[in-house]
């Protein structure tokens, strides 16, 4: 497998054609009859799905800490490049969007039934956004992408919503929009400083990374760039424009905001607060909030979730406490916290994903998420019930699921730092029974006492198709994540390293800014594992040997692959 | 990708296997899981065909096809479901014999796939084979198939039936994966999975409301017990870096201080876990309410194997424990309290599932004595004769159910088919039944020779001898004594209710009482014997010799304590070198033959005293006798208010807490701030917009004015 990717040249083209074919689709899609648009779009995106599966075997878990890098140049004066590169960590979220894309739009084929091409090329334009933000190695780019993403959730809430769809679709336009401008702003200064720094603009991550600043620049913009990726996560207290949001949305929306929009606020502060500002997010009042307010969105989100009477409000609650997992993973800056709450990342997307999609199917049934209105479902539908008491064991974390295995990892990574908090953070396991089981209990089971719920049909073998892959997935990530873990853990201890040596002065990162730049360099070169050698010096040296050969390049270079000596 | 050779097999990893080589391990665990997967398709072929019988009009519990035979995904689970536990139980005991020939002194690991190796941390999908383990195994598979076999009958008319068996067969991998795993978390997996199956065969007629909530009750409760789990574990790890059970164990006595305050915290987390497992105070409030489940998976989740687990817990951990005395003495007192209070409310119960689900917490707490005073040996030994009596009794209560239901439903009779009272006089009808629920209760009420007997006085007999540490083993041994007594009470009472006196079903339903089918009376046969030459695979040496023994001449052994011996020798050492060895004598005088004969006789006497009493005494039925009203036997019957007490300080609060903070942290204090700045923002607005006249002057003057502003600003 491998050796036909290298003879196509899969690693050069690959994210280029990930981030816009996706608008090709829209041109596809916007040009075929209104009823056929679902299933172009359907085949559209699945088609790049198993495109996206090509970077399992193209990206080298031995290799180099980025890979299928490129550059070019965007916009020359101010220093904007149209950079590429992914890690193991952009690598599994790009996995992740490839993958829920076509199983939300399956999902929907009945769902959306008004202006049917519009919807899907609003879908298909969000892909471009997601990819394109999990892709990019260039902050302004990063910063485009990431808004591009507004725009057609706003759309989709606003126009394919429920009753109240125009103020939650304003309300989430307001909310993470307020949220990005403070990151422009923070944007712009740390550009400015690097600038100064440097001698030449840029806004690639290389350049910016181990940009020297005091620790209050640091802290104000840990600020500005948190809260946009705060009010994303979303963490609490900014988590109220979700519940709102994700029940208006139509479902394949609905889906999409919570296995992937979410994750791009978790992903923002890993690939970029942690890096720029290591002083800022390793100062211990700084980790001391984000862990409370992760801890505290856990048991807060899981009691709030708790009195829904509205299943969907009730499950998107639920993602605000696994959120809060994968905050206290990351902050913890533990290997193991890091790992587990990146799993719960992956395991949230495709357990939320299938809860939204049952709630859809049920929805379509019986036109209400009351969860009062149901009861007895299993004797009707035998297939649904299993699909739904398989996913909610996934969602609350039981053994054998990709639930566990992230919370696990998560909560385990937090202990080795902070006990206390995680010892708060562990009873979010009795309360996410406490929240779960109720609901699953009054759908599911209990007297079938209601006329219209006893003609209810089982899941049609569309809904199959879409429900077994996410099934499927749950069980298999659960039972072995080791080549998802070993994929990501790389790109992990990088983090860990940059932040530790950036929180302990960041000495290497002074050296690590080259007087030749890194932009002005060609674009490295993947090496293969024969001439990287085996120990992670070698490596080191011998990616040095392969781009340029000066000192303070080899040190950038060591930065970015993440010496693990 | 993984050829089932090499799951069959696995990789051998480390330590000496002694000579020991292990016959497919891994398809031991395969074989109810395989079970598991071809019953679950079996049970949604069968579901979905209900489903649409329910669509179409009709009420789904037809199981019959029209040519009125019984289809194949209800006549297959009868093979599968038995079958996968007959062949494991085989494969078992293959094992076991092979074992059985060898000096083994370390566990023999087998290792299947790095299951999460994150960087720091290492886990590997890994089992393990030893002495303990190979026990609980065979109980596992050997009671289990008895009890699948005996639930072909029980159920077979059930129109669940196939998904009976689909939960059934997982349970069973589920609890082998418990046991045989090699880590903790490989434990933990087995150990929320029997939770988890434990919730759905609890909720398994979940078209019942009751039934479906002490399903949803037993999984909450037990996630308390599992968050313990978890916090030891991480305890563990930021220690030891590791979370096998070879490395930590090994480096315990080096890396932990003995009665320090880690391993103290490990071991009370772990306790915390054992609790609400094996439904001991303050979590045992879930296992009364899991009667609500079919009563074969009483007999063999909620009495035989499941709720054993958290003595396997501390059995497996001895090390810790015997390292930290404080958590030692809480695991006994915790047993010593759950086995009185339990068999108090046992006393006043009519549910006859009711009063077997209170002995087992109460038995479970004789137990948790007995590890917890560091007779591990004696605790594993109770568990497994408690495996035998406790199963046979619910076993023998389903059959009676079973013979009730049917009476009571040939004349529509709306009565309860548990409740002692209807009953009566079923000795006539079910003589099988009868004869060896009467061993089970000679058993359990520690009468020589039956099992319980030396289990018991064994657990009895070191919790009393442990005074010799402590003087709290003294209360704690006065306390296990009244246990001793109220068990014989009311089992006594239980059988003579059910079985002997008038009968009081009524004449008609009377006629429809009868024994149970072959494939339910040979398990309740087989468990009879094994309730009665049970015990005599322990007994210690001044035992054997005295007239319990037969003077020597009776085929009995010291066998399991030597059994075990490898598994417990670390957890023996630190004690003999920290406390000392065991007195040897009772607290109050006496050795060990003695209080046996004391033991027996006080039981004997019990039993006799109180059927005599029972069986002189009228008892209405149900509806005619109606609640207690006053004083303490209102209070037994309903089980001390817990419940209720549970209700007020910890549900209740808990949802007033979560209302409060949905209705007004999130709706007016967040959300209210959100639309406050909405609203100012749109006020800006409008003001802002004043200014957009559309006049050119205006904007000419107001750019003018700003010009100035800001011209000032860099003047000035």
């Amino acid at each position: 497998m491998t050796g036909f990717l290298d003879a196509v040249g899969f690693g050069e083209w690959i994210l280029h054609a990930l981030i816009w074919l996706p608008l090709v689709g829209i041109g596809a899609v916007l040009l075929a009859p209104e009823e056929r648009a679902k299933e172009i779009a359907f085949g559209w995106t699945t088609g790049l799905f198993v495109l996206s599966l090509g970077l399992w075997w193209s990206f080298d878990p031995a290799g180099p800490l980025f890979q299928h890098m490129s550059s070019t140049e965007w916009i020359g004066a101010f220093g904007i490049s149209y950079a590429l590169g992914i890690d193991g960590i952009s690598l599994f979220m790009i996995l992740l969007t490839t993958f829920t894309m076509p199983i939300a739009i399956l999902g929907a084929f009945k769902y959306v039934k008004e202006r049917q091409r519009a919807f899907y090329a609003l879908m298909l334009l969000l892909q471009t956004g997601i990819v394109g933000v999990f892709a990019t190695m260039d902050l302004f780019l990063f910063y485009v992408f990431f808004e591009l993403t507004l725009v057609p959730m706003y759309f989709i809430v606003g126009i394919w919503g429920g009753e109240r769809r125009i103020y939650a679709a304003v309300k989430f336009f307001l909310y993470t929009a307020l949220g990005s401008l403070l990151m422009l702003v923070g944007i712009l200064y740390l550009y400015w400083q690097a600038q100064l720094n440097l001698g030449y603009p840029s806004f690639h991550f290389f350049d910016l990374l181990g940009t020297p600043l005091t620790l209050t620049e640091q802290l104000w913009l840990f600020v500005a760039f948190g809260l946009a990726f705060a009010i994303k996560v979303p963490l609490f207290p900014f988590h109220t424009w979700l519940p709102d949001a994700h029940v208006e949305a139509p479902t394949p929306g609905s889906v999409v905001l919570a296995a992937v929009l979410l994750k791009l606020g978790a992903y923002g502060f890993l690939r970029f607060v942690l890096p720029l500002f290591p002083e800022a997010s390793a100062h211990p009042t700084v980790v001391m909030i984000m862990l409370t307010l992760g801890v505290i969105g856990i048991i807060y989100a899981a009691w709030v979730a708790a009195v829904q009477p509205d299943a969907k409000k009730l499950v998107a609650y639920t993602s605000v406490a696994h959120m809060g997992f994968v905050l206290i993973g990351i902050f913890a800056l533990t290997t193991n916290g890091l790992q587990g709450g990146l799993i719960v990342m992956i395991s949230h997307g495709i357990s939320t994903g299938a809860l939204f999609l049952i709630l859809g199917m049920l929805y379509e049934r019986r036109h209400t998420r009351e969860i009062e209105e149901f009861g007895g479902i299993a004797k009707v539908a035998p297939l649904l019930a299993t699909a739904l008491v398989i996913t909610a064991m996934a969602s609350i974390g039981v053994p054998g699921t990709s639930g566990f295995v992230g919370e696990f990892l998560a909560l385990l990574g937090t202990f080795e730092r902070y006990p206390v908090l995680a010892f708060l953070a562990a009873t979010g396991v009795i309360f996410a029974a406490y929240y779960m089981l109720p609901m699953v209990q009054k759908i599911l089971f209990n007297p079938l006492d209601r006329e219209e719920n006893r003609a209810m049909k089982d899941l049609s073998g569309r809904e199959i198709a879409v429900l077994s892959p996410l099934v499927g997935l749950m069980l298999l990530i659960g039972v072995f994540p080791g080549p998802i873990l070993d994929r990501m853990e790389p790109g992990v201890q990088a983090i860990i390293e940059w932040v530790d040596e950036g929180a302990a002065g960041g000495a290497l990162m002074e050296e690590a800014k080259g007087p030749a730049g890194v932009r002005e360099a060609p674009p490295p070169a993947v090496p293969t594992t024969a001439e990287l050698g085996t120990s992670a010096m070698d490596r080191i040296e011998a990616t040095a040997e392969l781009i340029h050969g000066s000192a303070a390049q080899r040190e950038w270079i060591r930065v970015a692959i993440g010496d693990q000596d | 990708m993984i050829s089932l050779g090499f799951i069959a097999e696995g990789v051998a990893q480390g330590g000496a296997s002694g000579g020991y080589d292990p016959l497919l391990p891994g398809l031991i665990l395969l074989l109810p899981l395989l079970g598991f997967a071809a019953n679950g398709v079996l049970a949604l072929m069968a579901g979905s065909r209900a489903a649409d019988r329910i669509r179409g009009g009709g009420d789904g519990a037809a199981i019959a096809g029209p040519d009125g035979k019984k289809p194949f995904t209800h006549t297959l689970p009868t093979w599968i479901g038995p079958g996968v536990l007959l062949g494991a139980f085989i494969l078992v005991a293959i094992n076991f014999f092979r074992m059985l020939g060898v000096e083994l002194t370390e566990p023999v690991i087998r290792s299947y796939w790095s299951w999460m190796p994150t960087g720091t941390l290492s886990v590997d999908a890994a089992i393990q084979l030893d002495q303990l383990s190979m026990i609980m195994m065979m109980v596992i598979t050997g009671v289990g198939f008895l009890i699948h076999m005996f639930s072909v009958g029980y159920m077979k008319e059930d129109p669940g039936y196939p998904r009976y068996f689909a939960y059934l067969n997982l349970f069973v991998f589920f609890m082998l994966v418990l046991v045989m795993g090699a880590n903790f978390p490989v434990m933990f997996v087995g150990w929320e999975g029997v939770g988890l199956c434990s919730y759905l065969l609890i909720g398994f007629w979940f078209q019942d409301r009751e039934k479906a909530d002490a399903g949803k009750k037993a999984f909450i409760v037990n996630r308390v017990g599992d968050f313990g789990l978890l916090m030891a574990m991480f305890i563990l790890f930021a220690t030891f870096g590791t979370l096998d059970y070879g490395a930590i164990f090994q480096q315990a006595p080096e890396l932990f201080v003995y009665g320090g305050a880690a391993v103290t915290a490990v071991t009370l987390f772990l306790l915390l876990g054992a609790v609400g497992k094996s439904a001991q105070i303050p979590l045992y409030v879930w296992l009364p309410d899991a009667m609500a489940g079919p009563t074969p998976v009483s007999a063999l989740i909620h009495a035989a194997t499941m709720v054993t687990a958290g003595v396997y817990l501390v059995a497996r951990s001895s090390v810790l424990f015997a390292m930290a005395p404080a958590s030692a003495a809480a695991v006994a007192t915790i047993g010593a309290l759950t086995a009185l209070f339990a068999a108090t409310i046992a006393l006043k119960q009519y549910d006859i599932k009711k009063v077997l689900a209170y002995s087992t917490v109460s038995q479970l707490g004789f137990m948790f004595m007995g590890v917890g005073v560091g007779a591990y040996a004696a605790g594993v030994f109770h568990l497994m004769t408690h495996a035998f009596f406790k199963a046979l009794l619910f076993l023998g209560a389903g059959a009676v159910i079973h013979s009730m239901h049917h009476a009571l439903h040939s004349t529509h009779k709306d009565w309860d088919a548990q409740d002692m009272r209807n009953m009566g006089g079923l000795k006539r009808f079910m003589p099988a039944t009868w004869i060896t629920m009467w061993i089970a209760t000679l058993a359990i009420a520690g009468i020589w020779p039956f099992a319980g007997f030396f289990s018991k006085d064994e657990i009895i007999w070191y919790v009393g001898t442990a005074g010799a540490f402590s003087g709290l083993y003294v209360v704690l041994w006065g306390m296990a004594l009244a246990a001793a007594v109220l068990t014989a009470f009311y089992m006594t009472r239980m059988m003579v209710m059910t079985f002997h006196g008038p009968n009081r079903t009524g004449e008609d339903e009377a006629k429809h009482l009868h024994e149970a089918p072959l494939n339910m009376t040979i398990p309740l046969g087989v468990l009879a014997v094994l309730s009665v030459f049970g015990g005599w695979i322990n007994v210690p040496g001044s035992v054997r010799e005295s007239f319990f023994g037969g003077f020597g001449l009776l085929p009995m052994s010291a066998w399991l304590d030597s059994w075990l011996a490898p598994v417990t020798a670390g957890a023996d050492a630190i004690r003999m070198a920290e406390l000392g060895a065991y007195a040897d004598v009772s607290p109050v005088g006496g050795g060990h033959v003695v209080w046996g004969a004391i033991a027996t006789t006080m039981a004997l006497v019990v039993v006799i005293l109180t059927a005599r009493h029972f069986l002189a005494r009228e008892v209405q039925p149900a509806h005619i006798d109606g609640e207690p009203e006053s004083g303490i036997g209102k209070v037994l019957y309903n089980k001390w208010y817990v419940d209720e007490f549970y209700d007020r300080i910890i549900v209740r609060p808990i949802l007033a807490t979560s209302r409060f903070c949905w209705r007004v942290i999130d709706r007016v204090v967040i959300d209210g701030t959100v639309n406050a700045v909405g609203a100012v923002s749109k006020g800006v607005g409008w003001f802002g917009s004043l200014f957009q006249t559309g006049q050119i002057n205006t904007y000419a003057f107001i750019i003018a004015l700003s010009a100035l502003v800001v011209l000032g600003a860099f003047i000035f």
